[in-house]
């Protein structure tokens, strides 16, 4: 007769010990952190950025690792940098492509950058002991500030410090984080003095929503990689940077101690054939002719001969 | 732990209660950009719903078409829309009105269809007309089903309504998207926090609305226990404490 009663209880009971858990599962510390890697130690795990440019160079070095007897364990489309670099650096992600310049400017707010080599050999110090980077490309994949042509050859801009000519109110457009990086538009308006009207979050990394804000003109300027295919089909101009304002962001592999000679060989057989022209042309097959990361990969190697 | 320490750090900065990026405008934005969404589809689906709860026809379809709307990712398409519009709120606006119909339609004819067709038979039989029908007899007592197709519609437009931070600079989502890529989860956390007290808010005033629409007539006249033919009575509710509070009915 007091079925319904103790359901009830029983119903108070559950709800008490499903917060207490829950409760209990915030407390003991990081919700939020990777659940450990039940591969074995031989296992090299590979990481790529949430970019599609990042995972096809992600796909490239694990293609070339296994085909060099390694086993891979493929981590891939981790968001931007400020989501990676720890695990990184916990030396839970054994390889990841990165960008020499951008990566030091992670890690070391008063770098000075300068040469692509005076870059690479700065970032070599700025590493934490456990990690070091191997041979760097040629190709880079630099951040740029970019406008249209239309407007750049209505003010006449080349460089960045010419966007002072402009005289209708920009606004720039970008993924979040761009407001807070160190060449973001606190940096154009105090370094150059140039008149930003606002920041609109276009959360796809200088992909197809972001040049089309940019040709719309709902942007004025958007920060667009130098690698990306858009900018010769939509005729956009990546405005110079005499001054440096973007570092050299040549593409170099990070790697963790559990890389050894053999697999550095192989990776920087990898980085010494990609030039920045196929890199471009890496990206137009993804982008333009919608091929999958893997498929550009294994036809980028056989072409090289590399596998 | 930190987190949510770091969010209430975040949600107790005075730094973030002021100016255009404050939360009282990211929540002023957040809210009427919710409340204009339910408006235009409301307009929208709440026709078409009525006219298929009062004449029966078109139901398969409509529950066909909403169903296909339910199955839509928002994100895919709010940046196909923007692939076509452009940024800003239009996209997110649209996407937002897909996701918005299927409930709010639903709402809107089960009401009508949950109506004893031995009512809609008197009221004919005492000479009321189809529209007279519609809007004496259909309308008020189908209404507590709408509301209840408008909250359930409320509760997804609000907690979605984050996405059009995507590719605008608006509303509560532009915490979660900039917490997320820049690595501040006191913000990310702060911000589903306003979400999630947003959401709350709403529910418990649409509950409340969806009470209060309950005409007269149907709460004074139901019966006091004895429904016949009710195939729901449940042998646990046979206790005689069960029974002597058994006029209190919930719906």
């Amino acid at each position: 007769m007091f079925t319904a009663h103790r359901g009830r209880l029983t119903l108070i009971g559950a709800v008490a010990v499903g917060a207490v858990v829950a409760l209990a599962g915030c407390a003991s510390g990081d919700p939020l952190a990777e659940p450990s890697s039940s591969a074995t130690d031989s296992t090299i795990v590979v990481g790529s950025q949430a970019y599609y440019s990042n995972e096809i160079i992600a796909e490239i070095y694990s293609q070339a690792l296994e085909a060099g007897g390694f086993t891979v364990d493929r981590q891939f489309q981790i968001g931007q940098r400020e989501v990676y670099l720890p695990d990184i650096e916990d030396g839970k992600i054994d390889v990841f492509p990165e960008y020499t310049g951008s990566l030091l400017q992670a890690l070391d707010k008063a770098a000075v950058g300068g040469t692509s080599d005076a870059t690479y050999t700065e970032l070599q110090a700025a590493l934490p002991d456990n990690l070091r980077v191997l041979d760097k490309a040629e190709a880079s994949d630099q951040n740029s500030w970019t406008v249209t042509d239309a407007v750049a050859s209505k003010y006449s801009l080349t460089d960045i410090a010419s966007l002072t000519n402009v005289t209708e109110p920009i606004t720039v457009g970008g993924n979040s984080e761009l407001e807070t990086r160190p060449y973001g538009p606190t940096a154009l308006k105090e370094k150059y003095g140039i008149k930003i009207a606002g920041f609109v979050p276009v959360e796809d990394s200088g992909g197809p929503l972001t040049v089309k804000a940019l040709v719309d003109g709902d942007i004025q300027l958007a920060n667009i990689y130098t690698a990306d295919p858009n900018i010769k089909t939509n005729s956009l101009v990546a405005l110079t940077d005499p001054d440096g304002l973007f570092f050299p962001d040549n593409i170099v592999p990070v790697v963790s101690q559990k890389v050894d000679d053999s697999a550095a060989a192989i990776l920087n057989k990898v980085s010494a054939a990609l030039t920045a022209d196929m890199l471009v042309d890496l990206n137009s097959q993804s982008f333009n002719d919608k091929l999958s990361a893997d498929k550009i990969a294994t036809a980028w190697l056989t072409q090289e001969k590399l596998v | 732990m930190s987190f949510f320490i770091e969010t209430l750090a975040w949600l107790l900065d005075p730094a973030n209660w002021i100016g255009a990026g404050g939360i009282p405008t990211r929540l002023a934005q957040h809210l009427l950009f919710t409340l204009v969404t339910l408006i235009v589809a409301a307009v929208i689906a709440v026709p078409i719903g009525f006219v298929i709860g009062h004449t029966g026809r078109g139901r398969g379809l409509a529950v066909a078409i909403s169903g296909a709307f339910r199955a839509i990712p928002t994100l895919g398409l709010l940046t196909l829309v923007a692939l076509w519009v452009g940024i800003g709120l239009s996209a997110p606006f649209v996407a937002l009105i897909v996701l918005a119909i299927p409930p709010i339609l639903a709402g809107a004819y089960t009401g009508f269809e949950a109506i004893d067709r031995k009512i809609i038979d008197a009221a004919r039989a005492v000479g009321m007309s189809e529209a007279q029908i519609l809007l004496k007899v259909e309308l008020p007592l189908g209404l507590p089903l709408l509301i209840g197709g408008l909250r359930s519609a409320t509760l997804q437009v609000v907690a979605t309504a984050t996405l059009a931070a995507y590719i605008a600079n608006f509303g509560l989502g532009r915490y979660l998207f900039e917490g997320l890529r820049i690595r501040d989860y006191g913000e990310m956390l702060g911000g589903s926090v306003l979400v999630i007290l947003l959401a709350i808010v709403l529910e418990g005033v649409f509950a409340l609305i969806q009470k209060l629409v309950v005409p007269r007539g149907v709460t004074e006249g139901l019966p006091t226990d004895i429904r016949d033919g009710s195939s729901r009575s449940r042998p646990v509710m046979e206790t005689t404490i069960e029974k002597g509070n058994s006029n209190v009915h919930s719906t």
